[in-house]
């Protein structure tokens, strides 16, 4: 097991400034300091709601004051691999809704595209503003050893917890302002800023000056309710619901009190299926009936873009390797863990072997619901989700469970290892933008390796070091 | 520029917060009287029920009229959409909504405000903790107030502000007068009588008015207390007030958007009303009528200003 801060009994190279700090400290003040963070959190609202849960309160997604530390080397490597692969990811979309070279290739088979729910046949031919699918992703990435980064997933739709990411570091300068004197660490904050440049970048090609930019969320009560609300106040754009949207003259316009204003840039954080009950779902309330006839008209453009489910789709992301080399001419630089899909009958015989040992996980899941992690299971556990495999094998794909690198997390008894993965930010418009840093989620229960906030996962800062 | 949902859940938000130190200042006064009138308390009950536009609602349950279920009722029960627990929980809920539009002052001071009552109101509050309680509603309020007044840039987000808390407390100051004038002045026949202190004091502690009124007038007369309510420009929970302040949120909004509706010219002929009008007038009219009317008028006014500025 590849633990990041520790290597036998020193510290690793990237961690060595922030360890001696460490044992400088008195546990007392840090567990105090553990909970003032806390404090911090409720009071700024920075809460998220359970789905699920009846009479949901709102809750806190546990932070860890031990900050998660890459090397700027490890940091400039990563961001090859990750540029690689949304610029792959774009291309791939463009062609998947226009010429399908790949498919012509035979790289990727054509069923997985023709048959897949995630593909919107409305997109076909469809150029969107600035040519831009997915404009921003969050790649989710494990850590196995020193040098031995996958990817997991690439989240292209509507990836969330950017706002962790800046409210973490946020927390921690405000906790140990004096720890970022010792220790040099990339700075995050301009993330907005960013996010703003990159959108304003794909405005519409009759949209001379300034763009009109606004966030659609679902409302107050969705789970990532704060973030929307927290980039739509820090991009200075503004924060819009369905009920605020119609198409007026053609344009999508927000009913403001001077009457309808249009908007140029959308960025939505709501689903595909929502986006326009005159396309998609009929019984869509969150969306903008009509968007989808501005939108192919070049009149709007829409960030993420319609349809760009079928780029991190996890039937699709076995493909990833072959996606990469066939837009970019070179082979992916970050590896995909190895995936077996269960369509396919001898993968599927091969699973069912050997559950005890892999992670299963349906293709369209998210959130770490519906899946099985093997080795953690029970028998009858094992048993039971066998006969869904049966039932429907083209529906899963599963993956070995690998050995995640741990970072230690501050516990009443002192540093304890934990399961870590690491979500950065990828901006794409006119060109790529990343912020040094990420979202850094970490399984709090000992052993585990489910980081999802929605079953127990917490959060730490992430620092790329200037060096 | 301002999203109509936007303005809509700034006005809302402040009628809720202003609601509920209103309702703590009602409370207040009702157990002020329900201790040293016991032979009387439960009238006082109802007519404080009455004021806060609640005791319909209370009666559908059969439980006396008494300190435990009333307060009970105000202060926590979320079945009662007026409550301060579920005033505080709507407007809470619009700041959410609305949060890009307030400074990080004012939504942690609502946010914090919310916290602690829901833990102080979790469960039925002690009779021997009810001052500690309302005196907490009254400050979190205040500190909201405070964070607001202090912070927040006087543009169109804070004209929207303004006129939510000015048309809930002209509602609020118009309710008290009327119901206390029915329950203090039977007859046109007392007008001008002079009547228990004890029970006038009770209507100038319900708008935090006792010390300042002594100020300005000599003697509880009916006539000086409306005119102090009602009239009284410098007074800040007096409908004149009010108004006074409503019409300069409005004027402020016609300036900045250059366009004038329908909502101006209600607000100005009330402001003028009150400003031209004489306390010997409202009587002559009929203080009743003329606090029905006002209720009326008011209620029309907000209706209006959410048609002129596209709230929905």
């Amino acid at each position: 097991m590849f633990d990041e801060m520790r290597l036998g009994d020193r510290a690793r190279q990237p961690y060595e400034a922030y360890e001696n700090w460490f044992h400088s400290q008195d546990p007392a003040r840090l567990n105090e300091k553990s909970q003032d963070a806390e404090k911090v959190f409720r009071r700024t609202g920075i809460t998220f709601a359970v789905y699920g849960e009846a009479e949901a309160a709102e809750r806190l997604i546990p932070f860890d004051i031990v900050p998660r530390i890459l090397s700027g080397k490890e940091w400039r490597r990563l961001v090859q691999g990750i540029e690689q692969r949304v610029q792959a990811l774009n291309a791939f979309l463009y062609d998947i809704y226009h010429r399908q070279e790949i498919l012509r290739a035979g790289r990727i088979p054509k069923e997985i595209i023709a048959c897949n729910e995630a593909f919107l046949p409305e997109m076909i031919g469809v150029r969107p503003p600035g040519g831009v699918y997915t404009h921003i992703i969050g790649v989710d990435i494990v850590r196995t050893a020193e040098d031995e980064f996958y990817v997991l997933e690439d989240n292209a739709r509507t990836p969330s917890g950017v706002s962790y990411m800046l409210e973490n570091r946020e927390t921690m300068m405000q906790l140990f302002p004096e720890l970022f004197q010792k220790v040099k660490v990339l700075p995050v904050e301009n993330y907005p800023q960013l996010l703003r440049d990159s959108l304003a970048a794909v405005r519409p090609a009759n949209c001379d000056g300034s763009p009109s930019i606004a966030v659609l969320t679902p409302g107050s009560f969705n789970s990532a309710y704060f973030e929307h609300a927290f980039l739509a106040d820090q991009m200075g754009a503004e924060l819009v619901e369905g009920q605020d949207l119609r198409v007026v003259d053609g344009r999508v316009a927000m009913r403001t009190t001077q009457g309808y204003k249009s908007i140029d840039v959308l960025y939505r954080r709501v689903d595909d299926d929502f986006l326009d009950p005159l396309t998609f779902n009929p019984d869509s309330i969150l969306g903008v009936p009509g968007i989808m006839d501005v939108y192919r008209a070049g009149n709007i453009a829409i960030a993420n873009a319609p349809g760009t489910g079928i780029a991190d789709d996890k039937a699709i992301y076995s493909y990833m390797p072959e996606i990469v080399e066939f837009y970019t001419g070179r082979k992916a630089i970050l590896r995909n863990v190895p995936t077996w899909r269960c369509s396919e009958p001898a993968s599927l015989s091969h699973v069912l072997d050997n559950l005890h040992e892999l992670v299963v996980k349906e293709v369209h899941g998210s959130g770490g619901y519906g899946m099985l992690v093997g080795p953690a299971a029970s028998a009858k556990e094992r048993e039971a989700f066998a006969a869904k495999l049966r039932a429907r094998p083209a529906n899963y794909i599963a993956q070995p469970t690998l050995s995640l690198s741990t970072c230690p997390v501050l516990t009443e008894k002192g540093l304890a290892p934990r399961h870590v993965d690491l979500r950065p930010f990828v901006l794409v418009s006119d060109r790529i933008r990343t912020v040094p840093g990420g979202l850094t989620r970490v399984a709090l229960k000992e052993g585990s390796l489910v980081v999802n906030s929605s079953q127990g996962g917490g959060t730490k800062d992430t620092w790329v070091l200037d060096d | 520029m301002l999203l109509g949902r936007a303005a809509n859940g700034l006005y809302w938000m402040h009628r809720y917060i202003e609601r509920a130190e209103n309702m703590a200042r009602l409370v207040d006064t009702g157990h002020r009287l329900a201790l040293t009138q016991t032979g009387t308390a439960s009238d006082e009950w109802i007519s404080v029920l009455t004021s806060a536009g609640a005791r319909e609602a209370f009666e559908q349950e059969e439980r006396p009229h008494d300190t435990a279920s009333v307060t009970d009722f105000l202060l926590r029960d979320l079945s009662n959409p007026s409550s301060v627990m579920s005033s505080m929980e709507t407007a809470r809920t619009n700041a959410r909504m609305v949060r890009t539009a307030l400074t990080r002052e004012t939504w942690e001071s609502i946010n914090e405000a919310w916290m602690a009552l829901r833990r102080m109101l979790m469960r039925p509050v002690d009779e021997r903790d009810l001052p500690a309680v309302l005196d907490a509603i009254k400050r979190e309020t205040a500190l909201i107030r405070g964070a607001f007044h202090g912070t927040m840039l006087r543009n169109e987000i804070f004209d929207f502000a303004q006129l939510g808390t000015l048309i809930e407390r002209a509602d609020n100051t118009a309710r008290i007068l009327d119901v206390k004038y029915y329950v203090l002045l039977p007859s046109v026949a007392w007008v001008g009588s002079p009547l228990d202190n004890h029970q006038w004091q009770t209507i100038l502690r319900s708008v935090s008015a006792l010390r300042s009124y002594r100020w300005i007038y000599e003697g509880y007369e009916p006539t000086s207390i409306a005119d102090y309510l009602i009239l009284n420009r410098r007074m800040p929970r007096s409908l004149a007030f009010c108004y006074r302040g409503i019409c300069d949120a409005l004027e402020f909004l016609a300036e900045e958007y250059g366009a004038r509706h329908q909502s101006h010219d209600m607000a100005a002929a009330k402001r003028e009303k009150l400003r031209s009008a004489s306390v010997s007038d409202i009587f002559e009219e009929g203080l009743h009528e003329f606090l029905k009317d006002f209720i009326r008028d008011n209620g029309a006014l907000g209706d209006q200003i959410a048609a002129d500025y596209r709230f929905y």
